[in-house]
């Protein structure tokens, strides 16, 4: 059995995947938005446990691919990506840092504690990531992605994205 | 009942984000207004996703190799499970959004119950879903709302819809042995569920539920109405006539 060429920590390992932005949004990590749920290695191999955003979000794909080729660029060649599905992603788990990133690119981060588990038609005030005024509006429950909902606000007038609460 | 009922109960819940999925997708690029372009499309590719996971299920307890993609592109519309109402035509918009609520007033409700399953992997799927399906059925509530008690024009097209439609509500909540070999006895609290939101919401609509009281069943034994052939012929044609193609 071939062993690694090199001999990471694990720490070493979480270092790297924070240098690897999420495909649709480039301004936070897969570690950030509570991607990456585990990192492991043995003699061999590293083995790093995702879990999707969104069951059909194409960019889960995407997010896999470019954590082997992350590791990989460090000298790895065996690297295992495994899927799982409980707990289920919350954007409870984003990074308060995440979310702070996520305003200055302009979508309004997640209401913390408001993850949809099945209330319906609540009425969550989000605050419009430029002006900071709570005196918006939905404009539909789906955006440009899967995880992004399409707001206006309605002192500045701007439209934005709000990466809703799931 | 053939073979082993959580392969049967996989299939039916797969199948029916399958077949709702592929339907609504036809209206990318068609829909009245933008946002309800994009809203549809997201609706239909959390369905597909949520096919992923329980076909792909589903193969691996079949255990004769098949995958998702074998399951969804090389079966015929007799081995089938989805539920006659998601396979009716998309016909205006009107009827696809009553569709889609009649579909997600159910699913909400039953995938949160499924949440609870012991078996852990319909617990695992369920609980990832259902939190997509509660954004579905916030939006289909909202414009069912907004459309029936809207104009004369809007009201008349979801009236007629709830007319057409109705009929293929009850085989979402009437269960048989393979359903109650992975859920159990309490499901009669969807169907309950069920009646009291769907009265309600109809209520804020200003719609009339239909008094005949026939419910059509049979999709989930694999007996279909002919909506299904077709709209899997147009699915299925590349596999079919390339098999085993990659692109």
């Amino acid at each position: 059995m071939a062993t690694l060429a090199i001999n990471p920590s694990i720490k070493d390992i979480w270092s790297w995947l924070e240098d690897v932005p999420d495909p649709e949004i480039p301004v936070v990590s897969v570690v950030e938005l509570g991607i990456v749920r585990d990192v492991a290695r043995n003699e061999s191999s590293i083995i790093v446990t995702i879990t999707p955003t969104y069951s059909g979000c194409p960019a889960t794909t995407v997010i896999a691919i470019d954590i082997e080729q992350a590791i990989r660029r460090h000298g790895v060649e065996d690297v295992r990506i495994e899927t799982k599905l409980s707990p289920a992603w919350t954007t409870d788990w984003i990074t308060p840092g995440a979310c702070e990133k996520l305003k200055a690119y302009g979508i309004a981060p997640p209401e913390k504690g408001a993850a949809c588990a099945g209330a319906l038609r609540a009425g969550t005030t989000i605050h419009c990531p430029r002006c900071d005024s709570g005196n918006t509006e939905c404009i539909s429950q789906f955006g440009s992605t899967p995880c992004k909902a399409h707001y206006r606000c309605k002192d500045c007038l701007e439209p934005f994205d709000y990466f809703k609460s799931f | 009942m053939t073979g082993n009922p959580i392969y049967e109960f996989a299939l039916r819940m797969g199948d029916n984000c399958l077949i709702l999925g592929q339907n609504v997708s036809a209206w990318c690029g068609h829909a009245p207004v933008l946002e309800e372009d994009i809203a549809l499309a997201n609706v239909a590719l959390d369905l597909i996703g949520q096919t992923r996971m329980w076909l792909g299920f589903a193969g691996e307890v079949e255990g004769k190799g098949r995958n998702a993609d074998d399951l969804a592109f090389l079966r015929d519309a007799r081995a089938f499970r989805n539920c006659l109402l998601v396979e009716q035509p998309n016909g205006d918009f009107g009827q696809t959004l009553m569709r889609q609520f009649l579909f997600d007033a159910w699913h909400h409700p039953m995938l949160k119950a499924l949440a609870g399953s012991a078996n852990v992997r319909v617990a695992e799927v369920a609980e990832k879903s259902v939190k997509e399906a509660a954004y579905h059925l916030d939006r289909s509530t909202g414009l069912v709302i907004r459309l029936g008690d809207g104009s004369d024009e809007s009201h008349n097209r979801m009236q007629a819809a709830l007319d057409g439609l109705w009929r293929y509500t009850g085989e979402l909540y009437a269960t048989d042995a393979i359903d109650e070999a992975v859920i159990g006895r309490g499901f009669s609290a969807i169907e309950e569920q069920y009646k009291n939101y769907t009265s309600k919401i109809f209520d804020e609509a200003t719609l009339t539920i239909p008094e005949a009281t026939f419910m059509h069943k049979g999709g989930k034994s694999g007996l279909h109405s002919e909506a299904l052939g077709a709209m899997l012929a147009d699915m299925q044609i590349l596999q079919r006539s390339h098999p085993g193609a990659q692109w």
